[in-house]
């Protein structure tokens, strides 16, 4: 029964577009356009719209302050970025924030969630424990770590000063100031991995595991030879997905540091909003903006590449 | 060996081979779970931390203890009190559900019509949308924050929505979800004379109720977190979210910690009690929009 509707039906799919090609496109027109009418209009309204006119800008002197574009400059404002050394310095410490970020994210979050998938108790726990703090918003966890990282009566200082370590001034020390942002955002955002790895490893077919078992294959053989293969797409994925998201850093530097101390902690982004927003450089502003959204999508295109070549190997 | 080979030779050797597996693997699980106890509640500290200072008296959070030797709530009422904290609740409610309802109903829709519908250059649009996940938002703060200027909406729930609602992500979740229905409940619909409304509102919506609850949560969460938009457009203080708001507020406490501690405690609890009620739904939600995001 159920095969014969399924062969009327692409009878029915397949059949015209043969004969009356362009009739049928026509056909769902109007629905069709009238359902896609919201999405597309807000999308070039508000995405492709200012993406364009971001682009536009770039090669304006365009002030915050006065209407209009303002005079031409080419590629001047490119050519500044290019050179200045504030621009510079706000990507190496981006990407230092990266750097620093990425590899315990992947890690610890791959760790947490292999142990959490052997436990047979208290997921919820874990999950909790794990996830939560990844919906707290941005000014939460600041007002939280920022209190944590206070010299004399912070938290992390008396528990380090009671193993005998003498703290740095965490928020305070440039050398430390990007390495305590990037704890603080360890600690903020590992869940979002986990669950990530988690759902991955629920794809695992059990029986991969007993049967390995009963051939005798210890539990770290296990590991190594069946989870991390296996979650080496989950791995690809969770790897760019958390590149990207440090990359975008904003918040915690604005809050915690507000890019000190010294701008030791500027990211690329608050450059944007400090040239675009409080020194109303607009022009110049997009001109960093779509210098830094050729990194992402270098970083995207980087990805694909890795995807694909893993989909021909599978 | 195959697996196949493996998984048939296990019914031969299980009982002695079984036994002493289990031994070994029983150990390794001990050692895992107390592993990772240990570390999840290292994960909870900062929250406990934030939650046993704002009991404290703010004379008592000079000193680095655990124990409150007058645990009082009056940090708490001192924030409710005198700040705009529930106002910017109120906005943060009213932005997150205006975008969330904004992204569930503008992104179903048009991956109904990419789904379902035949047109001309459904495929140019499809892809087109596609590309779109690849722009960061951040990126257009600039020209959109003008955009809103010359079209009148800044310090506006507008002004925040908008940008938020044309999410790429979601249609493509929709559509990859939709793909996967099958047409049989919709060609039976539409011999009954049901028209493409009818049918998106009565048949698709509902069976779509997984991916529905998804793309919201996903929605919700990010609207709600966000912190750089919100903070460019929203420069009054009547209407500023709870991020935005935290964060100017932040320090304006000074050393009065217990007060900094209950108004971040309070930030946190609408969301966090959300996530108690629906923490299965959410995180796999937020799992499923991310593996395809």
């Amino acid at each position: 029964m159920s095969s014969t509707t399924e062969t009327s039906v692409r009878q029915k799919d397949e059949a015209p577009a043969h004969r009356t090609k362009p009739q049928r496109s026509e056909r769902h027109g109007r629905p069709a356009a009238a359902f896609l009418a919201p999405f597309v209009i807000l999308y070039l309204l508000f995405i492709i719209g200012p993406a364009l006119y971001g682009l536009v800008m770039s090669f304006f002197n365009t002030s915050l302050v006065r209407p209009g574009l303002g005079s031409f400059a080419g590629f001047g404002n490119y050519a500044e970025a290019l050179q200045s050394p504030d621009f510079w310095s706000s990507l190496w410490h981006t990407l230092w924030f990266t750097i620093l970020t990425t590899p315990p994210l992947i890690l610890l979050a791959f760790v947490f969630a292999l142990l959490a998938d052997r436990a047979r108790y208290g997921r919820w726990f874990y999950r909790l424990a794990f996830f939560m703090p990844f919906i707290l918003p941005s000014a939460v966890v600041a007002l939280i770590w920022v209190f944590i990282y206070t010299p004399e009566l912070g938290l992390l200082q008396a528990a380090l000063a009671k193993i005998g370590i003498t703290s740095p001034v965490w928020l305070g020390d440039p050398s430390w100031a990007m390495p305590s942002l990037a704890i603080t955002t360890i600690w903020w955002t590992l869940g979002f991995n986990f669950v990530l790895y988690l759902a991955g490893l629920q794809e695992i077919p059990r029986e991969l595991y007993e049967a390995s078992a009963i051939d005798g294959a210890s539990p770290w053989q296990q590991i190594w030879r069946i989870t991390v293969p296996l979650l080496g797409r989950t791995t690809t994925l969770v790897a760019v997905l958390q590149v990207i998201a440090s990359l975008k850093v904003f918040d915690q530097m604005y809050l915690m540091t507000q890019g000190g101390p010294n701008f030791a902690t500027r990211s690329i982004l608050q450059y944007v909003y400090d040239e675009g927003f409080t020194n109303f450089r607009t022009g110049y502003a997009a001109a960093i903006s779509m210098l830094f959204f050729l990194i992402v999508l270098a970083v995207s295109a980087v990805w694909f590449g890795i995807v694909r070549r893993q989909e021909k190997g599978a | 060996m195959t697996l196949t080979e493996a998984a048939e030779s296990t019914t031969r050797r299980q009982p002695v081979e079984a036994a002493r597996v289990d031994k070994r693997g029983r150990l390794f699980n001990w050692i895992c779970a107390i592993v990772l106890i240990l570390f999840a509640l290292i994960w909870l500290v900062p929250v406990l931390w934030a939650l046993d200072t704002a009991l404290k008296p703010n004379e008592e959070t000079t000193r680095t203890t655990w124990l409150i030797e007058n645990p009082t709530f009056d940090a708490f009422g001192r924030v409710l009190r005198d700040t705009d904290i529930l106002r910017w609740f109120g906005s943060s409610v009213v932005i997150a559900c205006l975008t969330t309802i904004g992204v569930v109903l503008t992104g179903s829709m048009a991956a109904y019509a990419l789904s379902r519908m035949r047109f001309r250059y459904r495929n140019v649009l499809f892809w087109g949308i596609l590309a779109g996940i690849m722009i960061p938002g951040q990126v257009l703060i600039v020209p959109q924050f003008r955009e809103m200027d010359t079209f009148g909406l800044l310090n506006t729930f507008w002004a925040v929505s908008l940008v938020q609602i044309p999410t790429a992500v979601a249609v493509f979740i929709f559509k990859q979800f939709f793909d996967g229905l099958p047409r049989e409940l919709e060609e039976v619909a539409r011999m009954d004379g049901a028209g493409y409304l009818r049918i998106y509102a009565r048949i698709i919506m509902p069976l779509a109720r997984p991916a529905v609850a998804a793309v919201a949560i996903f929605a919700f969460v990010s609207s709600w977190n966000d912190l750089l938009w919100p903070l460019l457009v929203l420069s009054n203080p009547d209407i500023m979210t709870i991020p935005v708001g935290l964060a100017t507020v932040q320090g304006a406490f000074g050393i009065r910690y217990a007060d900094t501690m209950a108004s971040a405690i309070l930030g946190a609890v609408p969301l966090v009690a959300v996530f108690l009620l629906f923490q299965r739904n959410i995180v796999e939600g937020i799992a499923g929009t991310g593996l395809k995001g």
